[in-house]
């Protein structure tokens, strides 16, 4: 018998105007005590999840099977045109393929110098498919198929592409729920590769729709920091792994403090098409207090 | 009774539906909010209590999974769909205008409550963008799936209702 058809019996009772202090009542307590007590809604959240996450998972599966049935029917002709075009295509890739190769061979031997990039590439990783994304629109947090059963845990950095995507803010056995960078309330302490200075990056809802993520607090006494410099999280910050690549600088203007800068970033991953990303198995080390 | 399952069932549905299909059938990131038309229409269709219910129960939903504060979702939209309640007394069945501007004024009030306690106190005053950008765009969608989403609740509670007095009357 579903909670809502004993309540309603209840409320035969109860005149209406009660009712509704009553359930008012019910709301501010569950906020105040969620707020206060700093009580996760983990235990509530796996109950519901049971009937809710089968649900989601069934209409993902087949609403993206449709999707994808029409997508192609519709690339089909699409199709045929580029084919011709690839072709020509293939004799000018095999020739920049052989130029590839050498460099590749020449990135192998720069990569083993460069030891921090070498570290990032030496996270275990697992592999998880996003299944639904948050309700509303004013926030950018999805949820993945994986959960604590298949070893996740909170503040897990996820990345996919080869960039940022965001971390692990809520968990249950069999999903988690990734908080994105460009999230209007999200902040990434990050570093300019080239020159080694720190930034805060800071997700903002107005420059989602351009792709683009702020960052502020940039401290460049020496101008070095140009347009197209990558920047990566910075080994200071307290979730994220150093050294994961989080996007290319965009623009840059000195703050009216004239000490530190701010301007806009462009991130590495696609946040629009995310279907597919890592969750890297390792926490940052934290500072027992 | 069988209203009542019919009611989880469409709310369960609806939330589903919200995070999944309708966030592939996006228009500019945009999807439409299906938990406000389900509350505002059991609110002007059966009056304020079941409004309130339906409210309350869609906003804990969202706040289970999505809300950093339990309760917070919940207390929006236990208001929203005890405000339609209030318009139960001049609903009727085959008129469609008045449920249009409750739903598209519902989900105004939403999303510009939302805007005011996320964002306006967090310091972000740029009121017309994220009115432009999110509310309107929100609002339009929200309307366009009411237009088919809404006459299917209807129908589905017309025939509940219908069996049900069948049922007294067998039974009387």
């Amino acid at each position: 018998m579903s909670p809502i058809v004993k309540r309603k019996r209840e409320s035969f009772r109860i005149p209406s105007k009660y009712l509704l202090l009553l359930l008012t009542t019910v709301c501010i307590f569950m906020m105040a005590f969620t707020f206060l007590t700093d009580m996760s809604t983990a235990p509530l959240n796996k109950v519901v999840s049971y009937v809710v996450v089968p649900f989601q998972d069934g209409i993902s599966r087949i609403g993206s099977w449709i999707f994808q049935r029409v997508d192609e029917l519709g690339e089909l002709r699409l199709v045929l045109e580029e084919n011709q075009e690839l072709r020509k295509q293939i004799d000018e890739l095999t020739i920049e393929n052989t130029q590839l190769q050498q460099d590749k061979y020449e990135l192998n031997n720069l990569r083993e110098l460069f030891a921090l990039d070498a570290e990032y590439s030496g996270y275990e990783k697992i592999g998880a498919r996003v299944i639904a994304r948050e309700s509303g629109n004013w926030f950018h947090v999805f949820t993945l198929d994986k959960g604590s059963e298949d070893g996740l845990a909170i503040d897990m950095n996820v990345i996919a592409g080869g960039g940022l995507v965001g971390r692990i803010v809520d968990i249950g056995p069999n999903w988690a729920q990734v908080n994105a960078i460009i999230n209007d309330n999200s902040n990434v302490s990050g570093m300019v590769l080239a020159s080694s200075d720190n930034l805060i990056v800071s997700g903002s809802l107005e420059l989602m729709g351009q792709g683009l993520i702020s960052f502020k607090q940039l401290i460049d006494s020496k101008d070095a920091v140009k347009i197209g410099d990558k920047v990566v999280t910075s080994n200071i910050s307290d979730k994220f792994l150093p050294g994961i690549l989080i996007g290319y600088i965009n623009d840059v203007e000195q703050d009216s403090n004239n000490i530190t800068k701010s301007g806009t970033l462009t991130p590495a991953v696609d946040f629009e098409h995310l279907e597919e990303v890592l969750v890297i198995l390792e926490l940052k080390q934290q500072i027992e207090d | 009774m069988k209203r009542n399952i019919a009611l989880a069932f469409i709310i369960l549905i609806s939330f589903a539906l919200q995070t999944t299909l309708f966030q592939y059938l996006n228009f500019g990131g945009i999807s439409p909010n299906l938990l406000i038309i389900v509350t505002a229409s059991y609110g002007f269709m059966y009056g304020r209590r079941y409004g309130m219910v339906t409210g309350f129960f869609c906003g804990l939903l969202m706040d289970v999974f999505y809300g950093d504060v339990l309760g917070f979702y919940a207390l929006i939209y236990l208001y929203i769909g005890a405000a339609n309640g209030l318009f139960h007394r001049i609903f009727y069945h085959n008129d469609i205008t008045l449920p249009l501007l409750l739903i598209s004024v519902s989900d105004f009030t939403y999303s510009f409550v939302c805007y005011v306690l996320l964002f306006l106190l967090r310091g972000r005053f740029v009121f017309g963008f994220y009115l432009k950008n999110i509310i309107i765009p929100e609002i339009v969608y929200t309307i366009l799936v009411t237009i088919i989403l809404y006459p299917l609740i209807l129908l589905l509670n017309l025939t509940l209702d219908n069996m049900h007095k069948r049922g007294d009357r067998k039974r009387a």
